[in-house]
Protein backbone atom coordinates (compact mmCIF):
# COMPACT_ATOMS: atom_id res chain seq x y z
CA UNK A 1 0.00 0.00 0.00
CA UNK A 2 1.44 3.49 -0.79
CA UNK A 3 1.43 6.07 1.70
CA UNK A 4 -1.34 8.11 -0.22
CA UNK A 5 -3.41 4.73 0.06
CA UNK A 6 -2.67 4.02 3.70
CA UNK A 7 -4.06 7.31 4.30
CA UNK A 8 -7.43 7.31 2.15
CA UNK A 9 -7.90 3.93 4.15
CA UNK A 10 -8.03 6.05 7.64
CA UNK A 11 -9.95 9.18 5.46
CA UNK A 12 -12.50 5.64 5.13
CA UNK A 13 -12.31 4.65 8.33
CA UNK A 14 -12.99 7.85 10.28
CA UNK A 15 -16.07 8.25 7.87
CA UNK A 16 -17.74 6.22 9.52
CA UNK A 17 -17.90 8.55 13.48
CA UNK A 18 -20.56 11.37 13.08
CA UNK A 19 -19.80 12.03 16.76
CA UNK A 20 -16.18 13.61 17.85
CA UNK A 21 -16.49 11.20 20.89
CA UNK A 22 -16.82 8.19 18.77
CA UNK A 23 -13.83 9.78 16.92
CA UNK A 24 -11.70 10.14 19.77
CA UNK A 25 -12.65 7.28 21.21
CA UNK A 26 -11.21 5.07 17.93
CA UNK A 27 -8.14 7.74 18.94
CA UNK A 28 -8.02 6.40 22.14
CA UNK A 29 -8.41 2.94 21.50
CA UNK A 30 -5.56 3.43 18.66
CA UNK A 31 -3.45 5.10 21.50
CA UNK A 32 -3.82 1.60 23.97
CA UNK A 33 -2.90 -0.21 20.99
CA UNK A 34 0.02 1.61 19.90
CA UNK A 35 3.17 -1.54 20.11
CA UNK A 36 5.18 -0.49 22.96
CA UNK A 37 8.61 1.53 21.88
CA UNK A 38 11.77 -0.63 23.07
CA UNK A 39 12.67 1.44 26.32
CA UNK A 40 16.86 1.64 25.34
CA UNK A 41 14.87 3.88 22.62
CA UNK A 42 13.21 6.48 25.03
CA UNK A 43 16.30 8.42 25.23
CA UNK A 44 16.29 11.89 25.29
CA UNK A 45 17.85 11.77 22.14
CA UNK A 46 14.56 10.69 20.53
CA UNK A 47 12.24 12.55 22.85
CA UNK A 48 10.26 15.50 21.31
CA UNK A 49 9.20 17.54 24.00
CA UNK A 50 6.21 19.21 23.40
CA UNK A 51 4.71 21.78 26.18
CA UNK A 52 1.86 19.60 26.70
CA UNK A 53 3.02 16.37 26.17
CA UNK A 54 5.87 14.49 25.51
CA UNK A 55 6.56 12.05 22.27
CA UNK A 56 9.66 9.40 21.55
CA UNK A 57 9.92 8.86 17.71
CA UNK A 58 12.80 5.84 16.99
CA UNK A 59 13.37 5.37 13.13
CA UNK A 60 15.31 2.32 11.69
CA UNK A 61 16.61 1.69 8.18
CA UNK A 62 15.49 -2.18 7.13
CA UNK A 63 15.91 -3.62 3.63
CA UNK A 64 16.12 0.11 2.33
CA UNK A 65 12.28 0.95 4.32
CA UNK A 66 12.27 3.02 7.33
CA UNK A 67 10.52 1.78 10.28
CA UNK A 68 9.04 3.45 13.00
CA UNK A 69 8.14 3.19 16.87
CA UNK A 70 7.20 6.23 18.66
CA UNK A 71 5.08 6.86 22.33
CA UNK A 72 3.84 10.03 23.41
CA UNK A 73 3.01 10.13 27.77
CA UNK A 74 -0.27 11.42 26.27
CA UNK A 75 -3.16 8.88 24.88
CA UNK A 76 -4.61 11.28 22.43
CA UNK A 77 -1.61 12.29 20.97
CA UNK A 78 -0.38 8.68 20.90
CA UNK A 79 -3.36 7.61 18.97
CA UNK A 80 -2.32 10.09 16.17
CA UNK A 81 0.67 9.15 16.28
CA UNK A 82 -0.38 5.32 15.68
CA UNK A 83 -2.11 6.73 12.72
CA UNK A 84 0.69 8.78 11.58
CA UNK A 85 3.08 5.58 11.97
CA UNK A 86 0.73 3.23 9.98
CA UNK A 87 0.84 5.81 6.88
CA UNK A 88 4.64 6.39 6.72
CA UNK A 89 6.27 3.52 8.51
CA UNK A 90 8.10 0.79 5.94
CA UNK A 91 7.79 2.79 3.05
CA UNK A 92 11.67 3.82 1.55
CA UNK A 93 13.34 6.93 2.49
CA UNK A 94 12.33 8.26 -1.13
CA UNK A 95 8.73 7.82 -0.69
CA UNK A 96 8.53 9.24 2.31
CA UNK A 97 10.24 12.26 1.50
CA UNK A 98 8.01 12.75 -1.05
CA UNK A 99 4.92 12.30 0.27
CA UNK A 100 2.45 15.03 1.59
CA UNK A 101 0.62 14.35 4.76
CA UNK A 102 -3.02 15.34 4.07
CA UNK A 103 -5.42 12.72 6.37
CA UNK A 104 -5.15 14.50 9.67
CA UNK A 105 -6.62 17.72 8.04
CA UNK A 106 -9.37 15.29 6.08
CA UNK A 107 -10.54 13.48 9.30
CA UNK A 108 -11.00 16.47 11.62
CA UNK A 109 -8.19 16.56 13.16
CA UNK A 110 -6.07 19.84 12.03
CA UNK A 111 -5.63 21.49 15.31
CA UNK A 112 -3.46 18.78 16.29
CA UNK A 113 -0.89 19.52 14.03
CA UNK A 114 -1.66 23.54 14.70
CA UNK A 115 1.40 24.43 16.37
CA UNK A 116 -0.42 26.25 19.08
CA UNK A 117 -1.41 23.01 20.59
CA UNK A 118 2.33 22.26 20.93
CA UNK A 119 1.77 18.46 21.78
CA UNK A 120 4.81 17.48 19.68
CA UNK A 121 2.87 15.52 16.92
CA UNK A 122 3.61 18.36 14.06
CA UNK A 123 7.41 18.14 15.58
CA UNK A 124 7.11 14.55 14.90
CA UNK A 125 5.86 14.83 11.77
CA UNK A 126 8.64 17.04 10.99
CA UNK A 127 11.52 14.55 12.66
CA UNK A 128 10.10 11.73 9.99
CA UNK A 129 10.56 13.79 7.01
CA UNK A 130 13.85 14.82 8.97
CA UNK A 131 14.74 11.13 8.81
CA UNK A 132 13.84 10.43 5.49
CA UNK A 133 15.91 13.03 3.85
CA UNK A 134 19.06 11.68 6.48
CA UNK A 135 18.53 8.06 5.48
CA UNK A 136 18.59 9.47 1.61
CA UNK A 137 21.89 11.27 2.03
CA UNK A 138 23.34 7.84 3.42
CA UNK A 139 22.05 5.67 0.75
CA UNK B 1 -26.90 21.71 48.04
CA UNK B 2 -28.02 25.21 47.79
CA UNK B 3 -26.55 25.96 44.03
CA UNK B 4 -27.08 29.22 44.14
CA UNK B 5 -24.64 31.98 45.79
CA UNK B 6 -26.24 35.03 46.94
CA UNK B 7 -22.72 37.46 47.34
CA UNK B 8 -22.76 38.78 43.93
CA UNK B 9 -25.97 39.70 41.31
CA UNK B 10 -24.44 37.06 38.86
CA UNK B 11 -27.18 37.61 36.17
CA UNK B 12 -26.22 41.07 35.40
CA UNK B 13 -22.21 40.62 35.83
CA UNK B 14 -22.51 37.57 33.00
CA UNK B 15 -24.26 40.11 30.98
CA UNK B 16 -21.53 42.75 31.30
CA UNK B 17 -19.33 40.23 29.03
CA UNK B 18 -19.96 39.51 25.85
CA UNK B 19 -18.00 36.59 25.24
CA UNK B 20 -19.69 34.44 27.81
CA UNK B 21 -22.67 34.25 25.00
CA UNK B 22 -20.30 32.37 23.29
CA UNK B 23 -20.60 28.97 21.98
CA UNK B 24 -17.51 26.98 21.79
CA UNK B 25 -17.50 23.41 19.75
CA UNK B 26 -21.19 23.87 19.79
CA UNK B 27 -21.76 23.94 23.53
CA UNK B 28 -22.04 26.95 26.02
CA UNK B 29 -18.82 28.19 26.94
CA UNK B 30 -17.43 27.33 30.52
CA UNK B 31 -14.42 29.80 31.08
CA UNK B 32 -11.97 28.58 33.46
CA UNK B 33 -8.91 29.58 32.57
CA UNK B 34 -8.84 32.66 34.32
CA UNK B 35 -5.39 32.08 35.73
CA UNK B 36 -4.14 32.23 32.66
CA UNK B 37 -6.04 35.76 31.42
CA UNK B 38 -9.86 36.71 32.40
CA UNK B 39 -13.11 37.86 30.06
CA UNK B 40 -13.00 41.73 29.17
CA UNK B 41 -16.62 43.37 30.35
CA UNK B 42 -18.50 45.36 28.20
CA UNK B 43 -16.98 48.58 30.23
CA UNK B 44 -13.29 48.16 29.48
CA UNK B 45 -13.82 46.98 25.52
CA UNK B 46 -15.75 50.54 25.40
CA UNK B 47 -13.23 52.35 27.39
CA UNK B 48 -10.63 51.40 24.68
CA UNK B 49 -12.86 51.93 21.75
CA UNK B 50 -13.99 55.49 22.64
CA UNK B 51 -10.22 56.06 23.23
CA UNK B 52 -9.41 55.31 19.73
CA UNK B 53 -12.92 56.74 18.33
CA UNK B 54 -12.38 60.13 19.68
CA UNK B 55 -9.34 60.99 22.11
CA UNK B 56 -6.58 59.23 20.27
CA UNK B 57 -3.22 61.48 20.12
CA UNK B 58 0.11 60.90 21.83
CA UNK B 59 0.24 62.18 25.04
CA UNK B 60 3.04 64.48 27.39
CA UNK B 61 3.91 66.13 23.79
CA UNK B 62 1.49 68.04 22.29
CA UNK B 63 -0.03 71.40 22.63
CA UNK B 64 -3.44 70.53 20.96
CA UNK B 65 -6.32 69.81 22.78
CA UNK B 66 -6.47 66.25 22.02
CA UNK B 67 -3.29 65.28 22.92
CA UNK B 68 -4.15 67.18 26.30
CA UNK B 69 -7.24 65.36 26.37
CA UNK B 70 -5.31 61.94 25.78
CA UNK B 71 -2.19 62.76 28.51
CA UNK B 72 -5.47 63.69 31.34
CA UNK B 73 -6.82 60.06 30.35
CA UNK B 74 -4.04 58.08 31.00
CA UNK B 75 -2.43 60.26 33.82
CA UNK B 76 -6.32 59.88 35.48
CA UNK B 77 -5.57 56.11 34.93
CA UNK B 78 -2.62 55.96 36.95
CA UNK B 79 -4.24 58.01 39.66
CA UNK B 80 -6.86 54.94 39.57
CA UNK B 81 -4.46 52.41 40.04
CA UNK B 82 -2.87 54.24 42.80
CA UNK B 83 -6.15 54.93 44.63
CA UNK B 84 -6.50 50.62 43.80
CA UNK B 85 -3.44 49.55 45.34
CA UNK B 86 -3.52 52.62 48.24
CA UNK B 87 -0.08 53.79 46.58
CA UNK B 88 0.73 56.97 48.29
CA UNK B 89 1.57 59.19 44.96
CA UNK B 90 0.91 58.54 41.30
CA UNK B 91 4.33 58.72 40.02
CA UNK B 92 5.29 55.65 42.34
CA UNK B 93 3.02 53.66 39.65
CA UNK B 94 4.84 53.39 36.19
CA UNK B 95 3.28 51.70 33.42
CA UNK B 96 5.28 48.86 31.95
CA UNK B 97 3.96 46.11 29.08
CA UNK B 98 3.23 43.60 32.28
CA UNK B 99 4.20 41.52 35.02
CA UNK B 100 7.12 40.00 32.99
CA UNK B 101 7.97 43.74 31.64
CA UNK B 102 7.95 45.34 34.58
CA UNK B 103 10.51 42.11 36.96
CA UNK B 104 12.78 42.90 33.66
CA UNK B 105 12.93 46.26 34.47
CA UNK B 106 13.30 45.67 38.27
CA UNK B 107 16.19 43.16 37.54
CA UNK B 108 18.05 45.96 34.98
CA UNK B 109 17.66 48.40 37.15
CA UNK B 110 17.99 46.91 40.48
CA UNK B 111 20.89 44.62 39.31
CA UNK B 112 23.04 47.95 38.02
CA UNK B 113 22.67 49.79 41.27
CA UNK B 114 21.99 47.01 44.02
CA UNK B 115 23.61 43.96 43.33
CA UNK B 116 27.13 42.83 43.07
CA UNK B 117 29.29 39.78 42.55
CA UNK B 118 28.63 37.27 46.01
CA UNK B 119 25.19 38.83 46.72
CA UNK B 120 22.16 36.79 47.05
CA UNK B 121 18.58 36.51 45.72
CA UNK B 122 15.99 34.67 46.77
CA UNK B 123 12.90 33.88 45.42
CA UNK B 124 9.96 30.54 46.35
CA UNK B 125 9.80 27.11 44.44
CA UNK B 126 6.49 28.07 43.00
CA UNK B 127 7.68 31.35 41.08
CA UNK B 128 6.86 31.74 37.44
CA UNK B 129 9.36 31.35 35.13
CA UNK B 130 9.15 35.29 35.15
CA UNK B 131 10.48 35.69 38.51
CA UNK B 132 13.20 32.89 38.09
CA UNK B 133 14.64 33.68 34.56
CA UNK B 134 15.36 37.40 34.84
CA UNK B 135 17.06 37.15 38.25
CA UNK B 136 18.86 33.81 36.63
CA UNK B 137 19.95 36.22 34.05
CA UNK B 138 21.25 38.78 36.57
CA UNK B 139 23.30 36.57 38.85
CA UNK B 140 24.36 34.99 35.80
CA UNK B 141 25.85 38.45 34.75
CA UNK B 142 26.86 39.76 38.62
CA UNK B 143 28.06 36.89 40.20
CA UNK B 144 25.32 36.86 42.08
CA UNK B 145 23.43 33.69 43.84
CA UNK B 146 20.01 32.76 43.38
CA UNK B 147 18.35 30.77 46.40
CA UNK B 148 14.83 29.01 46.62
CA UNK B 149 12.76 28.87 49.44
CA UNK B 150 11.26 25.54 48.93
CA UNK B 151 7.63 24.46 49.81
CA UNK B 152 5.81 21.49 51.84
CA UNK B 153 3.61 18.99 49.73
CA UNK B 154 0.39 21.13 50.77
CA UNK B 155 1.91 23.74 48.46
CA UNK B 156 3.21 26.10 51.49
CA UNK B 157 5.76 28.26 51.66
CA UNK B 158 8.17 27.50 54.28
CA UNK B 159 8.96 30.81 56.66
CA UNK B 160 11.52 29.19 58.77
CA UNK B 161 13.60 27.79 55.44
CA UNK B 162 13.16 31.45 54.55
CA UNK B 163 14.60 32.61 57.61
CA UNK B 164 17.83 30.31 57.68
CA UNK B 165 17.91 31.70 53.76
CA UNK B 166 17.86 35.21 54.79
CA UNK B 167 21.17 36.66 55.53
CA UNK B 168 23.50 39.77 55.52
CA UNK B 169 24.32 38.54 52.20
CA UNK B 170 20.70 39.01 51.04
CA UNK B 171 19.95 41.87 48.97
CA UNK B 172 16.82 41.01 46.81
CA UNK B 173 13.64 38.95 48.07
CA UNK B 174 10.93 38.24 45.09
CA UNK B 175 7.92 36.26 45.67
CA UNK B 176 4.75 35.58 43.85
CA UNK B 177 1.80 37.00 46.36
CA UNK B 178 -0.59 34.17 44.89
CA UNK B 179 0.47 30.76 42.78
CA UNK B 180 -0.79 30.63 39.58
CA UNK B 181 0.02 26.68 39.91
CA UNK B 182 -1.74 25.79 43.29
CA UNK B 183 -3.19 28.90 43.96
CA UNK B 184 -1.35 29.18 47.17
CA UNK B 185 -1.97 32.57 48.84
CA UNK B 186 1.70 33.37 50.28
CA UNK B 187 2.08 35.20 54.02
CA UNK B 188 3.36 38.51 51.75
CA UNK B 189 3.12 40.72 55.09
CA UNK B 190 5.54 38.54 56.80
CA UNK B 191 7.74 37.70 54.43
CA UNK B 192 8.45 41.39 53.37
CA UNK B 193 8.91 42.37 57.21
CA UNK B 194 11.39 39.18 57.82
CA UNK B 195 13.67 40.64 54.57
CA UNK B 196 13.17 44.11 55.83
CA UNK B 197 15.06 43.18 59.05
CA UNK B 198 18.05 42.18 57.21
CA UNK B 199 18.20 44.93 55.20
CA UNK B 200 16.87 43.13 51.67
CA UNK B 201 14.40 44.87 49.07
CA UNK B 202 11.57 43.00 48.17
CA UNK B 203 9.41 42.62 44.90
CA UNK B 204 5.73 41.12 45.07
CA UNK B 205 4.72 39.57 41.81
CA UNK B 206 0.80 40.39 42.33
CA UNK B 207 -0.50 38.59 38.64
CA UNK B 208 -2.51 36.53 40.28
CA UNK B 209 -3.38 38.13 43.37
CA UNK B 210 -5.01 41.31 42.14
CA UNK B 211 -7.63 39.97 40.12
CA UNK B 212 -8.85 38.35 43.35
CA UNK B 213 -8.15 40.17 46.79
CA UNK B 214 -7.68 43.55 47.94
CA UNK B 215 -3.93 44.90 47.85
CA UNK B 216 -2.98 47.67 49.54
CA UNK B 217 1.07 48.16 49.01
CA UNK B 218 1.36 50.76 52.09
CA UNK B 219 -0.45 48.12 54.80
CA UNK B 220 1.96 45.54 52.94
CA UNK B 221 5.10 47.33 53.55
CA UNK B 222 6.62 45.98 50.02
CA UNK B 223 9.54 47.61 48.17
CA UNK B 224 7.73 47.06 44.85
CA UNK B 225 4.45 45.37 43.63
CA UNK B 226 3.90 44.36 40.10
CA UNK B 227 1.24 43.16 38.18
CA UNK B 228 -0.45 42.77 34.47
CA UNK B 229 -4.15 44.10 32.98
CA UNK B 230 -4.74 41.08 31.34
CA UNK B 231 -5.75 39.00 34.03
CA UNK B 232 -7.91 41.36 36.12
CA UNK B 233 -10.20 42.11 33.46
CA UNK B 234 -7.78 44.79 31.07
CA UNK B 235 -6.63 44.63 28.18
CA UNK B 236 -3.23 42.62 27.48
CA UNK B 237 -0.15 44.64 26.65
CA UNK B 238 -0.20 46.71 29.71
CA UNK B 239 1.03 46.32 33.41
CA UNK B 240 2.24 47.83 36.55
CA UNK B 241 5.37 48.65 38.76
CA UNK B 242 4.62 50.30 42.06
CA UNK B 243 8.20 51.62 43.19
CA UNK B 244 8.57 53.07 46.80
CA UNK B 245 9.46 56.62 45.36
CA UNK B 246 12.63 57.17 46.78
CA UNK B 247 13.64 53.50 45.93
CA UNK B 248 12.02 54.94 42.53
CA UNK B 249 14.18 58.11 42.48
CA UNK B 250 17.68 55.81 43.25
CA UNK B 251 17.14 53.74 40.73
CA UNK B 252 19.15 54.06 37.28
CA UNK B 253 16.26 54.12 34.43
CA UNK B 254 15.61 50.93 32.55
CA UNK B 255 15.42 51.87 28.53
CA UNK B 256 16.12 54.65 26.78
CA UNK B 257 14.23 57.22 24.46
CA UNK B 258 11.47 59.89 24.26
CA UNK B 259 9.65 60.83 27.15
CA UNK B 260 11.85 59.27 29.87
CA UNK B 261 14.47 62.72 29.84
CA UNK B 262 14.85 65.82 30.65
CA UNK B 263 17.47 67.47 28.01
CA UNK B 264 19.38 65.62 25.40
CA UNK B 265 22.91 66.83 23.55
CA UNK B 266 25.41 64.66 22.64
CA UNK B 267 27.48 64.67 25.60
CA UNK B 268 24.87 64.32 28.06
CA UNK B 269 21.08 63.51 29.04
CA UNK B 270 19.49 64.13 31.94
CA UNK B 271 16.79 61.98 33.28
CA UNK B 272 12.91 62.89 33.51
CA UNK B 273 10.94 62.21 37.20
CA UNK B 274 9.22 59.72 38.29
CA UNK B 275 7.04 57.87 36.55
CA UNK B 276 8.34 59.44 33.14
CA UNK B 277 12.10 58.07 33.79
CA UNK B 278 10.98 54.58 33.41
CA UNK B 279 8.44 54.51 30.77
CA UNK B 280 10.61 55.56 27.35
CA UNK B 281 8.85 55.98 24.25
CA UNK B 282 5.13 56.08 23.28
CA UNK B 283 3.32 54.04 26.01
CA UNK B 284 0.23 51.67 25.52
CA UNK B 285 -2.03 54.35 25.84
CA UNK B 286 -5.34 52.42 25.62
CA UNK B 287 -3.88 49.56 28.13
CA UNK B 288 -3.81 51.97 30.62
CA UNK B 289 -7.12 53.24 30.08
CA UNK B 290 -8.77 50.28 29.83
CA UNK B 291 -6.99 48.75 33.01
CA UNK B 292 -8.40 52.14 35.00
CA UNK B 293 -11.77 51.00 33.05
CA UNK B 294 -11.34 47.30 34.33
CA UNK B 295 -10.60 48.58 38.29
CA UNK B 296 -13.75 51.03 38.07
CA UNK B 297 -15.37 47.92 36.95
CA UNK B 298 -13.88 45.54 39.49
CA UNK B 299 -14.90 48.52 42.31
CA UNK B 300 -18.40 48.88 41.25
CA UNK B 301 -19.05 45.27 42.05
CA UNK B 302 -16.57 44.88 45.55
CA UNK B 303 -13.02 43.62 45.69
CA UNK B 304 -14.36 41.80 49.07
CA UNK B 305 -17.59 40.31 47.14
CA UNK B 306 -15.43 39.41 44.21
CA UNK B 307 -13.18 37.60 46.36
CA UNK B 308 -15.53 35.79 48.45
CA UNK B 309 -18.05 34.41 45.65
CA UNK B 310 -14.73 32.92 44.28
CA UNK B 311 -13.85 31.66 47.29
CA UNK B 312 -17.56 29.86 47.63
CA UNK B 313 -16.83 28.57 43.95
CA UNK B 314 -13.36 27.01 44.77
CA UNK B 315 -14.55 25.50 47.93
CA UNK B 316 -17.81 23.87 45.88
CA UNK B 317 -15.59 22.58 43.24
CA UNK B 318 -12.82 21.26 45.62
CA UNK B 319 -15.58 19.16 47.43
CA UNK B 320 -16.98 17.80 44.28
CA UNK B 321 -13.62 17.09 42.33
CA UNK B 322 -12.64 15.22 45.02
CA UNK B 323 -15.39 12.24 45.10
CA UNK B 324 -14.03 11.31 41.91
CA UNK B 325 -11.95 8.45 42.29
CA UNK B 326 -8.09 8.88 41.17
CA UNK B 327 -8.07 12.62 41.61
CA UNK B 328 -5.23 14.21 43.35
CA UNK B 329 -5.08 17.66 44.39
CA UNK B 330 -1.96 19.58 43.55
CA UNK B 331 -1.89 22.45 45.84
CA UNK B 332 -3.86 22.60 49.39
CA UNK B 333 -2.21 25.38 51.09
CA UNK B 334 -5.31 26.21 53.91
CA UNK B 335 -4.93 29.75 52.48
CA UNK B 336 -5.72 29.61 48.47
CA UNK B 337 -6.98 31.93 45.75
CA UNK B 338 -9.49 30.25 43.72
CA UNK B 339 -6.66 28.01 41.29
CA UNK B 340 -7.67 24.02 41.19
CA UNK B 341 -4.83 22.13 39.97
CA UNK B 342 -4.91 18.42 39.34
CA UNK B 343 -4.23 14.93 38.41
CA UNK B 344 -6.66 11.80 37.31
CA UNK B 345 -4.65 8.59 37.88
CA UNK B 346 -4.25 6.99 34.75
CA UNK B 347 -4.57 9.72 32.74
CA UNK B 348 -2.73 12.54 31.02
CA UNK B 349 -3.90 16.23 31.32
CA UNK B 350 -3.30 17.26 28.10
CA UNK B 351 -5.70 14.37 27.28
CA UNK B 352 -8.27 15.53 29.84
CA UNK B 353 -8.01 19.39 28.75
CA UNK B 354 -8.79 18.03 25.00
CA UNK B 355 -11.82 15.94 25.85
CA UNK B 356 -13.90 18.45 27.81
CA UNK B 357 -12.57 21.16 25.29
CA UNK B 358 -15.07 19.41 23.11
CA UNK B 359 -17.49 19.80 26.03
CA UNK B 360 -17.22 23.53 25.45
CA UNK B 361 -15.27 24.08 28.64
CA UNK B 362 -11.39 25.32 28.66
CA UNK B 363 -8.90 24.89 31.23
CA UNK B 364 -5.08 24.95 31.24
CA UNK B 365 -2.78 21.85 30.91
CA UNK B 366 0.53 21.81 31.46
CA UNK B 367 3.55 23.21 33.72
CA UNK B 368 1.91 26.68 33.37
CA UNK B 369 5.23 28.14 33.27
CA UNK B 370 6.38 26.70 36.42
CA UNK B 371 8.51 24.42 35.78
CA UNK B 372 10.44 23.53 38.65
CA UNK B 373 7.44 23.62 40.70
CA UNK B 374 6.09 20.64 38.60
CA UNK B 375 9.79 19.06 39.00
CA UNK B 376 9.13 20.00 43.13
CA UNK B 377 5.79 17.77 43.08
CA UNK B 378 7.54 15.27 40.13
CA UNK B 379 5.19 15.62 37.85
CA UNK B 380 5.21 16.78 34.53
CA UNK B 381 1.87 19.04 34.20
CA UNK B 382 -1.40 19.27 35.53
CA UNK B 383 -4.63 20.09 34.72
CA UNK B 384 -5.55 23.11 36.02
CA UNK B 385 -9.49 25.46 36.46
CA UNK B 386 -9.16 28.57 37.64
CA UNK B 387 -12.32 30.52 38.60
CA UNK B 388 -13.32 33.96 37.92
CA UNK B 389 -16.30 35.70 39.80
CA UNK B 390 -18.70 35.56 37.06
CA UNK B 391 -18.18 31.69 36.73
CA UNK B 392 -21.39 29.88 38.72
CA UNK B 393 -21.57 27.00 40.21
CA UNK B 394 -23.95 25.54 37.72
CA UNK B 395 -21.03 25.73 35.99
CA UNK B 396 -18.74 23.88 38.22
CA UNK B 397 -21.23 21.25 37.90
CA UNK B 398 -21.26 20.72 34.27
CA UNK B 399 -17.26 20.74 34.23
CA UNK B 400 -17.45 17.81 37.09
CA UNK B 401 -19.93 16.08 35.07
CA UNK B 402 -17.48 16.39 31.94
CA UNK B 403 -14.74 15.40 33.53
CA UNK B 404 -16.27 12.29 34.47
CA UNK B 405 -17.23 11.86 31.13
CA UNK B 406 -13.82 12.35 29.97
CA UNK B 407 -11.90 10.00 32.61
CA UNK B 408 -14.31 7.45 31.46
CA UNK B 409 -13.35 7.82 27.76
CA UNK B 410 -9.51 7.71 28.83
CA UNK B 411 -9.57 4.38 30.79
Amino acid sequence: MTIKEAQNEIIDEFALFDEWMDKYEHIIELGKDLPIIKSEHKTEENLIKGCQSRVWLHADLSNNNILFTADSDAIITKGIIALVIRVFSNHTPKEIAESELFFIDQIGLKEHLSPTRSNGLLAMVKQIKMYSIAFQAKA
Amino acid sequence: METKTNIIDLESIRKDFPILTRKVNGKPLIYFDNGATSQKPQAVIAAIEKYYTLENSNIHRGIHTLSQEATEAYEAARNTVQHFLNAEHSKEIIFTSGTTGSLNLLASSIGKKHINQGDEIIISTMEHHSNIVPWQMLCEEKGAILKVVPINDKGEFLMNEFENLLSDKTKLVSVTHVSNTLGTINPVKEIIAKAHQKGALVIIDGAQAVPHTKVDVRNLDCDFYVFSAHKMLGPTGVGILYGKESLLNDLPPYQGGGDMIKTVTFEKTTYNELPHKFEAGTPNIAGGIGLAAAIDYMNKIGVDKIEAHEHELLSYATKEIKQIEGIRIIGEANNKASVLSFLVDGTHPSDIGMIIDKLGIAIRTGHHCTEPLMDRFDIPGTARASFAFYNTIEEIDTFIHALKRAIKMLL
